[in-house]
């Protein structure tokens, strides 16, 4: 018998609609130099496709991130995801984070300092997972289990498309 | 087995046949091949043999005592029914004597038939068997109901499983059904009830299907049938147009989105035509349609009614749409009922100030469903007699002033253009219509022409008048209208042209010009009267601005040149009947520029030159060929009357005036877009002329004298030598142009001697003009196919390379650089001249024959420069040539082709300047790495291939290039994998430096390839 759910009817909510950014009015605008700096919606982009571990939904439609949980500098280097577990408990919570970090590494340039956290007063060991996710060795000793890489990509995949 | 359809055969020999066949029907091992011979023998025609009644009757009573179709493979089943269906079609007689078992076994073989293919003919069966027994017959009366079970378990058609790839369309079969459905009147107690049941179901698919059905069965069941129905068929259908109707408000016969609704109408159309008065009742009564009215004058504002009641205003409106437009007399009942209450309740909104939405709209929809009515296709006079007409006749002037009223008043924009959709089709009645009066269609028309005139602040009631005016225009032109006519012309055409011409300022001059040329559009007459008064204005705002470089003038001319040659010209090319008013249009401009001669030195619109020549050169083309010769003839003359183009004076070349400047540049349109078989007068002169302007840098010139030698006869046999001398051919045009430059003898001099001769007298730019013509020039020769292109381009070529002896000042790198680019000009298409709507010559594969001509030569080339300077020079050269081929042709050479590209890549990218035949070039590669026959080139230069696009992505001129290079590099990680790993480490060490892009999609990009190229690695 497979494990039963830890969450076995979460909500899905709707999506936002995705507005494709406003280009610059006419090509004549458009600066070759001017630099666009890493921003809070881009890093949504990377994060919003991620599968939910046990469900065939995207993070974005369980709301356990939003496009306001990410805080980010470009200037100094620094991003902050700031993600909500559906329920608790769940065990899954630090697999999710496990997978943002992941997807994050992947995305942004190295300079970046990544820190992952679980919102505040939504999971019942919230500094455990906390600590666990920002803890360069174990996220480390975390992907040398291929059992749990195998998991982390599956859920990265549709991000990717 | 028997193929031979067509072969005489005797009687006997098919009876003994047949009755082998029938025979053999009971042994079941060979029962495929007998079914093929019997099928093969029942389908013959009777003048090769056919067999007879009696065999036919005896294959039958074999068929029914030995075989149990249902048991049989899908093939035997097909070949069965088929049997079946021959016995019906050819041998009814005989299936007649076998009383109602026939049909009992018809029966047993179709029931529960599955496969698509087998129930396609099982549907035609069942038709042809409610078809061939008459009506009355027991037979079928008995067997009606077990067909129709048999039947309806299909309804409505839906395929559980995905399709392959032979399989019966979906509708093919629907549609057999349906006729199967609809063969004989006695399935009726069965079918209409089965039908309204699916109707019902929730599924779109249901509901169209079981529209579609009983619209079809309505007409073949006939009335009487029907008549029993109707209650439920209301409600039904009531209930489907309401639930789906769309929120939009669609008026008349208007496209319907909805596919449900779209069928519902056909149907309710159908009812109603069939059977006038009861079906009629019913929607007259009905209280939903009754209570909908009465509310009506709660909905004030198209903005403020909620979305459920627009549904249901849509809905109302389409049903009263399509009940009244069904037939006169259904027309009539509806007008008695609702029309009057609609127009006083519309009009009542004069007493309390307030639109009236709701009152406006079904008001709208009824004039459209009776203007069908008189306008449809079938009705030839005009039934003044019917009651509505009276009705109609009765209010019309209420009406239409309450509906102008509501246009000129309301505030909202949709409410406004329903009023004009109103009087629109108010305004399209027939011009011997009597309830609509000529007064009131006069009326109408200038009340549009005011808001046209007065208030185009208001955008959008401004188009929707103008369309409406138009459609108008095009309505009394299609239907040939007499007595509307001239009414028309007078409110509005003439207003139309007045406003063009008059000078107030207080309306934009582009509205004036789009209303101009869209009520243009409608009719040729008006066209011609417009284009008149265009041709006015435009000659008046040039005369001004030459004077005293108006800049106000100059705008205004740019309008109208602009709407002419994008409007009115096309407009001309579209119709058929032939005309002068492009020659017209071109006589006028020289016109002008002959009487004014006294030019402002200050004009500095280069922009306005541009559109006039534009729109010079497309009503040249548009011209036939005598009236292009007039044309050219009249330019010539002012031309050559001009003094700074007297050919007299020494060669140097002459400082143009602006005056000169424009008549040049007039007359190289003119000559661009010549008809190859116009005829040319003093070709000679014209050739001297254009090749001095040219030498100022004039680029037109170059583009006339492109075209001239891509369109000259090549010899002129029946003038003859003996022809006049200002006559000449091609060889002789060549002459004075090419040769010029090039001398046969030796190219070397030739070169030499330009650069010479220009380092002495001081004019560094002469020879780079010379250059750029020479490239149109090799264009014009190179499209025609003539061998002479051969010396152009050696020519070229040796400016390229011989410039190593010599020192490397900036001259001689301008005059690379032009060389270099002419093999832009001569491989790309251009829209100014020597194209398709100009009249060029074009030779099919002429860029490909180029290719092959050139490249060996750049490329052995490249290997021995070792100047840098002229090897990027080379390498510019060829990536023109390379980015204009066609892909097909790089194709072939590919493998040769790659490590000139990434050789050419990489120095290219080292000058700012050359940024976009960089980005060209990399297109190039990469659309050899998207095409399968590329792979191979690919992966034998893959080293170098991955090592310039890795240095690319960082090219910080243009973000387009690292885009399309990182793009490339996750093409690349397709390759097979022996090939690309041991790069893996050095890409993804770029693309880590790529995520750090300034550009935001460059960096989307990295990551997608960083994500393909990590996949290989891990």
């Amino acid at each position: 018998m497979a494990p039963a759910l830890i969450n076995a009817n979460p909500i899905v909510y709707e999506k936002k609609e995705r507005p494709a950014r406003i280009r610059q009015p006419g090509d004549n605008g458009f600066d070759e130099y001017a630099p666009e700096l890493i921003d809070q919606l881009e890093i949504f982009e990377h994060i919003r496709d991620i599968k939910d571990p046990e469900h065939p939904y995207s993070l974005e439609d369980l709301k356990v991130i939003t496009e306001d949980a990410v805080e980010v500098d470009d200037k100094r280097s620094y991003v902050r995801v700031t993600f909500t577990p559906t329920v608790e408990h769940c065990s899954m919570a630090t697999i999710i984070g496990l997978c943002l970090r992941v997807k994050l590494m992947r995305s942004l340039p190295s300079r970046f300092k990544v820190d992952i956290r679980v919102a505040p007063g939504t999971h019942a060991t919230e500094d455990a997972v906390n600590k666990q996710l920002n803890d360069k060795e174990r996220v480390a000793a975390a992907l040398e289990n291929p059992n749990l890489v195998d998991m982390v990509d599956e859920c990265l995949h549709p991000s990717y498309e | 087995m028997k193929r031979l359809s067509s072969k005489r055969l005797e009687d006997r020999t098919v009876h003994s046949l047949i009755g082998f066949f029938s025979d053999r029907l009971s042994d079941w091992r060979a029962l495929h091949g007998v079914l093929v011979g019997c099928l093969a023998l029942m389908r013959r025609k009777s003048d090769t043999g056919a067999i007879s009644s009696s065999d036919a009757s005896v294959v039958a009573r074999s068929f029914m005592e030995n075989l149990q179709v249902q048991s049989y493979g899908q093939q035997d089943r097909k070949l069965c029914f088929e049997i079946l269906e021959c016995l019906l079609d050819s041998y009814f007689d005989a299936a007649l004597t076998l009383k109602d078992e026939f049909i009992y076994v018809i029966c047993e073989a179709i029931d529960a038939e599955k496969d698509p293919q087998c129930l396609l003919i099982t549907f035609h069966l069942v038709e042809l068997v409610a078809l061939k027994y008459p009506e009355s017959s027991e037979e079928l009366t008995s067997y009606a109901e077990d067909l129709f079970n048999i039947l309806g378990s299909y309804f409505p058609i839906h395929f559980t499983h995905p399709k392959g790839e032979d399989d019966v369309k979906r509708e093919e079969l629907s549609r057999a059904l349906m006729l199967a459905f609809a063969s004989t009147p006695l399935f009726e107690p069965f079918s209409i009830p089965l039908l309204l049941e699916k109707l019902s179901s929730s599924l779109p698919s249901a509901k169209i299907e079981s529209l579609k059905y009983l619209s079809h069965c309505t007409v073949k069941y006939g009335a009487q049938r029907m008549l029993k129905h109707h209650e439920a068929l209301w409600s039904s259908l009531k209930d489907s147009v309401f639930t789906s109707a769309t929120s939009s408000l669609a008026v008349g016969p208007e496209h319907q989105d909805n596919k449900i609704v779209a069928e519902a109408l056909i149907l309710l159309q159908k009812l109603i035509q069939q059977d006038n008065a009861s079906f009629l009742n019913l929607i007259l009564k009905d209280v939903e349609i009754g209570m909908s009215l009465k509310t009506l004058s709660n909905y004030k504002s198209h903005d403020d009614i909620s979305e459920p009641d627009k549904q249901r205003l849509n809905a109302v409106g389409q049903i009263l749409y399509v009940s009244a437009a069904a037939s006169a007399a259904s027309c009539n009942a509806v007008f008695q009922s609702f029309f009057s209450g609609l127009v006083n309740g519309l009009g009542s909104m004069t007493l309390d100030e307030k639109p009236h939405f709701g009152y406006l709209y079904i008001c709208v929809e009824l004039l459209a469903a009776c203007r069908t009515l008189v306008v449809g296709p079938s009705t030839t006079t005009y039934p003044e007699s019917e009651s509505w007409c009276g009705i109609l006749h009765g209010i019309c002037s209420s009406l239409t002033s309450s509906l102008v009223k509501s246009m000129k008043e309301s505030t909202k924009d949709v409410d406004s253009h329903y009023s004009v959709k109103g009087l629109r089709i108010l305004a399209s009645f027939p011009g011997n219509f009597m309830p609509v009066s000529k007064s009131t269609f006069e009326n109408i028309l200038a009340e549009f022409i005011s808001v046209i005139s007065l208030n185009f602040n208001n955008t959008s009631l401004w188009r929707s008048v103008l369309n409406a005016l138009a459609e108008i225009g095009s309505y009394i032109e299609e239907y040939h209208d007499s007595e509307k006519m001239p009414s028309f012309d007078v409110i509005v055409v003439e207003r139309m042209v007045a406003l063009l011409s008059s000078d107030d300022s207080t309306m934009p001059l582009s509205l004036k010009v789009e209303a101009v040329s869209e009520i243009g559009k409608t009719n040729l007459k008006y066209m011609l009267k417009i284009v008149q008064e265009l041709n006015k204005a435009i000659c008046t705002s040039l005369h001004e601005y030459w004077l005293d470089g108006n800049s106000k003038s100059a705008e205004r001319a740019m309008l109208l040149l602009e709407c002419y040659s994008v409007k009115v010209l096309p407009w001309f090319d579209n119709i058929e009947v032939t005309n002068d008013v492009p020659m017209h249009f071109a006589l006028k401009i020289w016109d002008e520029i002959q009487v004014s001669t006294i030019f402002s030195n200050s004009l500095k619109e280069k922009k306005l030159l541009e559109i006039t020549m534009n729109a010079m050169k497309h009503a040249v083309a548009s011209c036939s060929e005598v009236s292009q010769s007039l044309i050219l003839d009249k330019a010539f003359n002012i031309l050559s009357s001009s003094t700074s183009f007297q050919l007299d004076e020494p060669v140097q070349p002459a400082e143009y005036s602006c005056r000169d400047e424009w008549i040049i540049s007039l007359f190289d349109s003119v000559i661009t877009a010549l008809h190859p078989k116009t005829h040319l007068n003093n070709t000679n002169q014209i050739l001297q002329i254009l090749m001095r302007a040219l030498q100022n840098g004039h680029v037109p010139s170059a583009h006339a004298l492109g075209s001239l030698l891509n369109k000259m006869p090549v010899k002129d046999n029946k003038l003859g030598a003996d022809s006049d001398a200002q006559f000449c051919t091609l060889e002789e045009a060549i002459d004075i142009t090419i040769n010029r430059y090039i001398s046969d003898d030796n190219n070397e001099i030739g070169v030499s001697n330009l650069k010479s001769s220009n380092v002495n007298d001081g004019l560094e730019h002469v020879s780079v003009h010379g250059i750029v013509g020479l490239a149109w020039m090799g264009k014009g020769l190179l499209m025609r196919g003539h061998e002479k292109v051969k010396d152009v381009i050696k020519f070229l070529l040796n400016c390229l390379i011989s410039n190593e002896s010599i020192d490397s000042s900036a001259v001689c790198q301008d005059m690379m650089r032009a060389a270099a680019d002419s093999f832009g000009i001569i491989m790309s298409d251009s829209e100014d001249c020597l194209n398709k709507r100009l009249h060029a010559t074009i030779r099919p594969l002429y860029k490909q024959r180029l290719f092959n001509m050139v490249m060996p030569i750049l490329r052995s080339s490249v290997v021995k420069s070792d100047s840098p300077i002229t090897r990027s020079m080379l390498h510019r050269a060829l990536a023109h040539v390379i980015t204009n081929t066609p892909l097909s042709a790089i194709m072939g050479e590919a493998n040769k082709l790659i490590p000139l590209l990434i050789d050419g890549l990489t120095i290219l990218s080292e000058d700012v300047q050359n940024r976009d035949i960089v980005y060209n070039l990399l297109l190039v590669l990469s659309g050899i790495l998207t095409d399968k026959n590329g792979q191979e080139a690919i992966v034998e230069n893959a080293y170098i291939i991955i090592r310039c696009l890795n240095k690319l992505v960082f090219y910080q001129h243009m973000m387009l290039v690292r885009e399309t290079a990182i793009q490339c590099l996750t093409a690349m990680s397709e390759l097979p994998y022996a090939t690309i790993y041991r790069f893996s480490t050095e890409v993804l060490q770029t693309l880590s430096r790529a995520l750090d892009d300034p550009k935001r999609s460059v960096r989307q990009e990295a990551v997608k390839c960083r994500h393909a190229w990590t996949k290989i690695s891990s």
